[in-house]
């Protein structure tokens, strides 16, 4: 049996996985949208940033483990989760917000629903492994 | 790019197959995942030349973002599949496949738009 505040191994290497490669894709996708036309949708793209900044502590976090990174984790997954679902239904009744998309534009429709499985999968690790 | 997503494709579905026997992470699938990563390689290099060639208005820094990140993902995902040998790591090297599919379909939006 693993020490239960170790989040990197076994399962938790395919998570690791996982919240590294959308730490790169929100990194990159709000680096591009800043980065060519900030003013065109500064909603969107600031919750961009706010994604890629979630994904990397996430990601750090489940690589540190610990008490502490169990739960910044929990925190930022928790937003996260709560990101995806509030930008999700926003993104659908006030269309008008969005002009240009996020990474949790309807859902994570654009990544294959994976922004919306993510933090499910995530919490559930976390609970598997609460300390 | 089609031969890219054949090939991952075909490394999807031996991996699939492993993973519901319950085998873990093994030299069959790191060879096809290698193959994989030559192909990708290749479209590097192919795709860099492309996009210095065209005339065409494309999004060349998320173009040539996108051709770095699916050379990347195989890679990453085969170091973290050694240190975890078992169906976690048959898992991975799946999640790292469709990244590669995924990413495929999008080089191609970018490169069409």
């Amino acid at each position: 049996m693993p020490e239960p505040h170790v989040l990197s191994e076994g399962w938790g290497r395919a998570l690791v996985f996982a919240y590294g490669l959308f730490a790169v894709a929100a990194t990159g996708r709000s680096a591009v949208q800043l980065g060519m036309e900030p003013g065109k949708a500064p909603l969107a793209y600031s919750l961009s940033l706010v994604a890629a900044i979630l994904y990397l502590v996430a990601t750090t976090c489940l690589l540190l483990g610990g008490h502490a990174g169990w739960r910044v984790a929990a925190i930022a997954v928790s937003i996260e989760l709560l990101g995806v679902l509030s930008v999700g239904a926003l993104s659908y009744l006030a269309t008008d917000l969005f002009p240009d998309k996020t990474v949790w534009s309807h859902f994570g429709q654009g990544y294959g629903y994976v922004p919306l499985v993510l933090p499910v999968v995530g919490l559930l690790w976390l609970r598997h492994r609460s300390p | 790019m089609g031969v890219i997503l054949a090939m991952a494709a075909a490394c999807a579905v031996i991996l699939v197959v492993d993973l519901v026997r319950d085998r873990a992470a093994q030299d069959s699938h790191f060879i096809s995942l290698a193959v994989l990563e030559l192909g990708v390689l290749v479209q590097l290099v192919a795709g860099c030349v492309a996009l210095a060639r065209t005339d065409r208005d494309i999004e060349g820094a998320v173009f040539v973002s996108y051709l770095v990140t699916v050379v990347l993902a195989p890679v990453v995902a085969a170091l973290l599949a050694l240190s975890e040998r078992s169906r976690v790591g048959t898992t991975i090297l799946l999640l790292a496949v469709a990244t590669v599919a995924g990413l495929e379909l999008r080089l191609w939006e970018v490169w069409r738009a």
